[in-house]
């Protein structure tokens, strides 16, 4: 399916038909002040030459990978993403960023995200999955808001070790609504503090990552349990689903909603998007789920066939009443994730996590061992946050001069935690690498 | 679907515009959905209830019935407390197609004022706002 622009002469014929002398006479009914007064300050168009040379100058501003060697994750990550899926999603028959406007018309792109829904519900241990959401950001702030609907009541208490930009993102939905975020503490061992749940009356959900912002696993059984004992919507938010190789699933730790960033999982890191937003679900929730889902049907010929299922709560139909209004399905992305889970299989992920966890071990043990603190003692997967002394940053610039690029620090985002930083270790990181992070820190 | 002579619409119930009828006695009543939006939704695949004890007033939308082709709104007739709901509904929601005016009620009330039953429509009055809109 093809999405070509039209043209002048197109805009002009089709106002023509519906009695519009401009184009923005079709939007006369949205409120001025809602509405941009002049042109987007945008430069002049360039050639084709100048672009190319703008893009060159762009990415070389930028520390990326191979050249730089990145210990650096904090809900993008650097995996390795197989030939195979490259070339398979080049394929012209995928490449569209939507579920198709005649849906039933294309099995193939249906049965794609079939697959994709039934492997990521497999791998988050939940009942039912959608088809994607943007990002594992606008995924969090609709699971809130999926738990407000269910509850009909309009607060939630979400982790301070939920990623700042997610809490961000929700912040930004709630905001102009009425609806009401309330933060959780962490404790000293990296974990969310539950304790304030018992004083916090009227709450919807209740909503912790894990790994958490900090790389520290949660105890999601305990938040399972407390969501339960306080008749709370348990939703788990992630970044980094590879984890899910090796920890216990979301589903079977009595999570309600689970939601999280998919780009793990064959996609770029790119310039931080687009991403994958996951989202699934128990099956009782189903029809407060946001965004579209897949279902495998039979034609009259008792043939199997894909079609869209339950459209009826989603915004063609509607309109303002919809389950949500902005949950355009990342259908390329949920290719990618689909195709890489199933190049991995069960096996393959299983042990890519593990190298992942036991990369991470050695470079957390070699820091002990040079003299460095580990900030938090909670088990962790492929992050951990890691105490440099006084004036590191001297060290960190010296560091990127050659190339290296020793975390994330923790300041911008939590001011207490000065000197501490975020190490995130993949399967790409090399044990030589490793070792010449240790000597230069060393030096 | 069903000729308008065909339709089951008792003479004991009040109807509405948005075809939900109402059945009073004494200061409570039971609400549902008319024969002729049944007929009209096809298939009956979900229904969305309130919790007893929701207060609303009259036009206030108090769940959903959702077909396998649409998802249409349900409004208060009149004011009042919800009471109870028809449970039944929650696993067999066909039961709205099947006897809308019996089995498939969809909510009891406490009604709020009486006197807001006045403007409702009987039988005739809206079997006749049908043959307009037919």
């Amino acid at each position: 399916m093809r999405y070509l622009p039209h043209t002048d002469e197109d805009i002009a014929s089709m106002l023509k038909v519906v009695g519009a002398d401009t184009l923005d006479d079709l939007f006369s009914t949205i409120p001025d002040d809602c509405r941009r007064p002049g042109d987007l300050d945008i430069p002049e168009a360039l050639t084709e030459w100048e672009l190319n040379g703008l893009m060159e100058t762009l990415s070389n501003s930028v520390a990326i990978s191979p050249e730089y060697k990145l210990f650096l994750g904090a809900g993008r990550y650097d995996h390795f993403i197989p030939a195979s899926l490259t070339h398979l999603l080049g394929r012209s028959e995928f490449v569209t960023p939507y579920t198709p406007y005649q849906p039933e018309m294309s099995q193939g792109t249906l049965q794609a995200i079939y697959e994709y829904q039934t492997l990521t519900a497999r791998l988050l241990g939940m009942e039912v999955s959608n088809a994607s959401l943007y990002d594992g950001a606008s995924a969090l702030a609709e699971a809130l808001l999926m738990a407000i609907r269910i509850t009909r009541r309009k607060k939630v208490a979400v982790s301070s070790l939920i990623h700042p930009y997610y809490r961000r993102v929700v912040q930004t939905y709630f905001e102009p609504t009425g609806l009401k975020m309330v933060e959780l503490p962490y404790l000293e061992n990296g974990r969310t503090d539950l304790s304030q749940l018992d004083n916090l009356g009227d709450l919807a959900a209740v909503a912790v990552q894990s790994p958490n912002f900090l790389g520290c696993i949660e105890d999601l059984a305990t938040v399972g349990e407390k969501s339960r004992e306080k008749d709370l919507i348990f939703i788990t938010s992630f970044t980094e689903p590879l984890a899910y190789g090796l920890l216990k699933n979301p589903g079977s730790q009595g999570a309600d909603i689970a939601c999280g960033e998919g780009q793990s999982l064959g996609i770029p890191k790119w310039f931080g998007g687009p991403g994958l937003g996951m989202f699934a679900s128990k099956m009782q929730y189903v029809r407060s789920m946001p965004g579209r889902l897949v279902g495998k049907s039979t034609d009259k010929d008792g043939k199997n066939g894909f079609v869209l299922t339950l459209a009826t709560r989603e915004q063609h139909i509607r309109r303002e009443k919809a389950t949500s209004n902005i949950c355009t399905n990342n259908s390329l992305c949920a290719l990618a994730a689909a195709m890489y889970m199933a190049s991995l299989g069960g096996t393959g992920f299983r042990e890519l996590a593990k190298l992942n966890h036991d990369k991470s071990e050695y470079l957390k043990q070699a820091l002990e061992k040079a003299g460095f603190k580990i900030s938090f003692n909670s088990p962790t997967f492929n992050e951990f946050v890691v105490e440099f002394p006084a004036n590191f940053e001297t060290t960190y610039v010296r560091l990127l001069e050659k190339k290296i690029v020793a975390g994330l620090p923790l300041t911008p985002y939590y001011p207490e935690l000065a000197g501490r930083y975020l190490i995130c270790v993949t399967e790409m990181k090399t044990k030589e690498e490793m070792d010449e992070l240790i000597e230069e820190l060393g030096n | 679907m069903k000729e308008i002579s065909e339709l089951n619409l008792p003479e004991y119930v009040s109807y509405t515009e948005d075809h939900e009828w109402i059945r009073v006695e004494d200061d409570e009543a039971a609400i549902g959905l008319t024969d002729y939006a049944q007929d009209q939704l096809g298939d009956i695949v979900f229904v969305e209830l309130p919790q007893p004890g929701d207060v609303l007033g009259k036009g206030e939308e108090f769940g959903t019935v959702e077909s396998v082709k649409a998802v249409a709104e349900l409004y208060m007739p009149i004011g009042g407390e919800v009471l109870a709901v028809n449970t039944a509904l929650e696993d067999s929601p066909g039961l709205v197609n099947a006897s809308p005016h019996s089995d498939g009620w969809i909510i009891r009330i406490k009604q709020s004022d009486p006197d807001e039953l006045n403007i409702l429509m009987n039988r005739e009055t809206y079997l006749k706002m049908l043959e307009g809109v037919a």
